[in-house]
C-alpha cells in the first residue's frame, strides 16, 4: 500500500497494524526524547489547502518525531475554482522531491485524485476531503476507544459505538462507520433526518433519530461538530431545538453506561452539540483523542514511507 | 456538384438498394439504378452497409461565439459530419448569449460558411439566459437563421411565469421552447446524482425530483396554454413516467435522451474523474433501463448528443472545480446501436427516426430527415453495423477530448456521410477537401 486514501482501502488486518503500531509509537512520545530516526531524510509535505490548525500540527508532530523533513504549504481560503490548480501544486512538489504529501482539501476525492493522477509519484496521505473522508481521524478514534474500552488490543467486537449529529456533512462520520464497523463493532448513526445522507440504510451502521433511547445501549458516544453554516440552511428550525434533541447535556451523560465515554473529533461547539461539562467531565477522552491522533499519525508515515529512500513504501 | 452512385448496401429496413445522387438530391433509388445518369457518376461501393438519413442532432454546445479555445462552429462542424450528422442546432449559451436576432444569424452564416452541415441556432428563451426576460423570440424567428427552438440549456426557465409566457408566445410562429429541467433550489452545488453513490463519496447530490419536479410543472403549463414543449436530456425513470401520462394525455411534449444517458451509470463518479461530470447527471442502472424503454417505446422522441466541449484545464482538476459536461458527436450513433440496436430494443428504422426524422420533425428542419426517396435532398449517412472502433481522445475531430468513452471498443462505424449530395466524410475519414477549414 503506498497511500492512505479511504478507510475503504484498508483491510481488516491493515486496520489492526496501523493500531498496533500506534501503540508501539505512544512509547515513544512517552519518552523523555520524543524522537525516531526512522524517517531521516525523508521530505513530507504539509499540503493544507483548506483551514485547519488540529490536523497539521498533528501531522507535523508525527513527522518530526520520526525525524522526516517537513514542509508546510498552507493556502488560504476554500475556493477550489481559483488561483493555483492542484495540477500545479503537484507538479511543484514532485520538483522538489517530496516523499508524502499529506492533503487537506475542501473538495471530496481531491486526495484520491492527485494519487491517481501522474503528477506526483510520492504516497498521499489523505487528511480530510471535503464531505468524503478523514481516515487518520477515524484510525485514532478506533485506537482510543480500543485503549479504553478492549484492554488496548485486538479488535472493537462487542463495542456499540454511537455517532451523533451532522452525518450528511461529515468526513468522520463516514471514516469511522467504515473503520469501527470493520472492526467488529456496531455503529449507530444518531441524528434528525436532514443531516443524514440519501441511502444511509446501505451503511454498516443501525440509525435511530432518537438520541435518548440510544444513550444506554452504547460504550462511546462520538460528537460530531455542527458547522455554522448550517444553521441557514433548513436542516434544523434552531440551534437552541438541535440542542434540545441531539446535544450532549448533563441529564443524557446521566442514561449513559458507567463505562461509556465520550468523544469529539475537535472543534467543539461548546453549548451546541455537546456542553462545557460534559466535554470537561471524567468521561471524556477529548484531550486524549489529540494525544493518540500524534502516535496514529506517525504509525501511517512509519507503515508508507519506512524502508530505503528509494522504495515507495512497505506493505502495510 | 458532383453526381454518386451508391452500390452494395442496403435500407433500414434490409431491402438490398443503389442510390443515385446528382445536384444534391435523390434521383434515384432502386435494387437497379436505370437513370442514364448513373453510368458517369462517381461510384461508391458500400457492400454490407446501412443506409440512413443523415442525423439531426438538437442539442450541440459548439461555443463559438465566445469559447473558441474549446470547439468553432468549424471544428464541431467536423466531428459532427465524422458522426455522421447533417444538421446540429448550436445552443444559446455562448459569449455572448444567442439571445438576438444579430448572434443567431452570426452562428448560421458560421455554419453556411463551413458547410459541412446545417448548422442551425437554438434561441435563448431569456435575455442573458437569466430567466427573467424574455429575450426577442420573434426576432430570431423572422432572421436568416429563422430559429424555431427556444432554450436557455445550461439553465432552467425556472420561474413559472416567465414559462407560461414563453410557451405562448412562440406559438405565433410554431416555436418550440426546449427545457433544461433542474429545480436550482433542490440542485444548489450538486456535483452528481443523489444516491447512495453521492453519499459515500461525499459529493453533494443532485436528485431525481429536481429534473421530474420541473418536467411534471412543464408539461401541465404546455397543456393548459396548448404550446409545444420538448425537454432536453432527460435522465430519470420518473422522468420517463411522467412523459408517458402526458403523451397519453395528449399533451405536446417531446422529450431527448444522450447517447451517455443510456450507457454510463453514477458509478462511474467513484473514480473522481470529471470526465463523468455531467448535467444533469449519470443516473443508476434502473433509470438507464427506464430511459432505453422509454427511447424504444417512443416515449422519448430522440437521441440528442448534449455535445459540451471543454478545454482541458476544466477537467484536469479536482472534481468539485471541474466543468459540466462531454463531447458525444463522433460517438452518439455508435453507443445507439450499442444500447438499442445490439440489445434488439430497437430496429434500424426505429434508430433512423430517433436520430433524424423526429428531431428534425420536432424543430422544424423541413429539408433533414426525409426518406430516402427519389427527390429528397441528398442527406446520408452510411453506417457499417459489424465493424467496431476503440475510442481515442487523441483522435477525434472535436477541439476538445472530453470524451467519457475513452478507451472503449464501440460497434458500428460511420463509413460515409452525405451533406446536401456531396461526402463531407468517406471511407470513416472526412474527406479530403474539407479537412482544412
Amino acid at each position: 500500500m503506498r497511500h492512505l486514501l479511504s478507510i475503504a482501502d484498508l483491510s481488516y488486518v491493515d486496520a489492526l497494524s496501523i493500531l498496533d503500531t500506534a501503540q508501539e509509537m505512544a512509547r515513544v512520545s512517552d519518552a523523555p526524547v520524543k524522537k525516531l530516526p526512522t524517517l531521516r531524510g525523508r521530505t513530507i509535505v504539509n499540503l493544507f489547502l483548506e483551514d485547519s490548525t488540529r490536523t497539521r500540527i498533528s501531522f507535523e508532530a508525527a513527522a518530526k518525531r520520526l525525524s522526516a523533513d517537513v514542509i508546510n504549504f498552507s493556502a488560504k481560503g476554500s475556493s477550489v475554482s481559483k488561483g493555483e490548480s492542484l495540477k500545479d501544486t503537484a507538479q511543484t512538489l514532485q520538483a522538489m522531491g517530496a516523499d508524502a504529501v499529506i492533503i487537506r482539501h475542501p473538495a471530496s476525492g481531491a486526495a484520491q485524485w492527485l494519487a491517481d493522477s501522474a503528477w506526483m509519484s510520492g504516497s498521499v496521505i489523505n487528511a480530510g476531503d471535503g464531505t468524503h473522508e478523514h481516515p487518520t481521524q477515524a484510525l485514532l478514534d478506533a485506537f482510543t476507544i480500543r485503549k479504553h474500552l478492549s484492554a488496548n488490543s485486538g479488535d472493537l467486537r462487542g463495542l456499540s459505538v454511537a455517532i451523533v449529529g451532522d452525518i450528511l456533512h461529515s468526513r468522520v462520520a463516514r471514516s469511522n462507520v467504515l473503520l469501527l464497523s470493520m472492526l467488529g463493532a456496531q455503529v449507530i448513526i444518531v441524528a434528525p433526518p436532514t443531516l443524514l445522507p440519501v441511502g444511509v440504510e446501505s451503511w454498516p451502521a443501525q440509525v435511530s433519530y432518537d438520541f435518548d433511547s440510544v444513550l444506554p445501549l452504547v460504550d462511546a458516544v462520538m460528537m460530531l461538530r455542527v458547522q455554522q453554516e448550517r444553521m441557514s440552511d433548513y436542516f434544523f428550525p434552531t440551534p437552541r431545538e438541535y440542542s434540545h434533541y441531539f446535544g450532549l447535556n448533563r441529564d443524557r451523560l446521566g442514561f449513559m453506561k458507567k463505562t461509556a465515554i465520550v468523544m469529539h473529533p475537535g472543534p467543539m461547539n461548546r453549548g451546541l452539540e455537546i456542553t462545557a461539562e460534559c466535554a470537561d467531565s471524567a468521561r471524556s477522552v477529548i484531550v486524549e483523542q489529540v494525544t493518540n491522533g500524534v502516535s496514529v499519525r506517525m504509525a501511517v508515515l512509519y507503515l508508507l514511507l519506512a524502508g530505503s529512500p528509494t522504495s515507495p513504501g512497505v506493505a502495510i | 456538384m458532383g453526381t454518386y452512385l451508391l452500390t452494395g448496401g442496403n435500407l433500414a429496413d434490409g431491402a438490398a438498394t443503389q442510390i443515385y445522387i446528382a445536384d444534391g438530391v435523390i434521383v434515384e433509388v432502386a435494387p437497379k439504378i436505370l437513370h442514364p445518369g448513373a453510368a458517369i457518376a462517381t461510384e461508391i461501393k458500400v457492400d454490407g452497409c446501412i443506409l440512413l438519413p443523415g442525423f439531426v442532432d438538437l442539442h450541440t454546445h459548439l461555443r463559438e461565439p465566445g469559447r473558441e479555445d474549446s470547439e468553432t462552429i468549424a471544428s464541431g462542424s467536423r466531428a459532427a459530419a465524422k458522426g455522421g450528422f447533417t444538421a446540429v442546432s448550436a445552443m444559446a449559451n455562448t459569449f455572448p448569449v444567442a439571445d438576438t436576432a444579430g448572434v443567431v444569424e452570426q452562428v448560421y452564416r458560421l455554419g453556411q460558411a463551413t458547410g459541412l452541415c446545417d448548422v442551425f441556432p437554438i434561441g435563448a428563451v431569456t435575455q442573458g439566459l437569466a430567466g427573467k426576460q424574455l429575450a426577442e423570440l420573434g426576432a430570431m424567428a423572422d432572421s436568416v437563421a429563422r430559429v424555431r427552438v427556444f432554450s436557455d440549456d445550461g439553465e432552467c426557465v425556472f420561474d413559472p411565469m416567465v414559462m407560461r409566457r414563453a410557451l405562448e408566445y412562440v406559438k405565433q410562429f410554431g416555436g418550440v421552447i426546449a427545457q433544461h429541467a433542474q429545480e436550482p433550489r433542490l440542485t444548489q452545488g450538486a456535483q452528481m446524482n443523489e444516491g447512495i453513490i453521492s453519499s459515500r463519496l461525499g459529493l453533494k447530490g443532485w436528485p431525481a425530483v429536481a429534473e421530474e419536479a420541473i418536467i411534471a410543472r412543464d408539461v401541465l403549463l404546455a397543456d393548459h396554454v396548448q404550446s409545444r414543449v420538448h425537454i432536453c436530456h432527460l435522465t430519470t425513470a420518473g422522468g420517463v413516467d411522467i412523459v408517458r401520462w402526458a403523451k397519453a394525455r395528449g399533451i405536446a411534449v417531446t422529450a431527448e435522451v444522450t447517447p451517455h444517458h443510456l450507457l454510463l451509470t453514477d458509478e462511474r463518479a467513484i473514480s473522481y474523474d470529471p470526465v463523468f461530470k455531467v448535467n444533469p447527471p449519470l443516473r443508476t442502472h434502473s433509470d438507464v433501463m427506464a430511459l432505453r424503454e422509454g427511447l424504444a417505446d417512443g416515449t422519448i422522441d430522440i437521441v440528442a448528443t448534449d455535445h459540451a466541449p471543454h478545454p482541458a484545464e476544466s477537467k484536469e482538476c479536482e472534481w468539485q472545480a471541474a466543468s459540466f459536461g462531454m463531447i458525444g458527436l463522433e460517438t452518439a450513433f455508435s453507443i445507439v446501436q450499442a444500447t438499442m440496436v445490439d440489445t434488439s430494443l430497437m430496429s434500424w428504422s426505429d434508430l433512423a427516426d430517433r436520430m433524424s426524422n423526429a428531431p428534425a420533425r420536432i424543430a422544424g428542419y423541413a429539408d433533414h430527415g426525409q426518406p430516402l426517396d427519389a427527390g429528397s435532398s441528398a442527406h446520408l449517412t452510411v453506417i457499417n453495423p459489424t465493424a467496431s472502433w476503440r475510442v481515442d481522445r487523441d483522435l477525434v475531430a472535436s477541439r476538445s477530448r472530453n470524451t467519457p468513452f475513452h478507451g472503449m471498443e464501440l460497434p458500428g462505424r460511420i463509413v460515409a456521410t452525405f451533406f446536401r449530395g456531396e461526402p463531407t466524410v468517406l471511407n470513416g475519414a472526412l474527406v479530403r477537401t474539407v479537412e482544412g477549414v
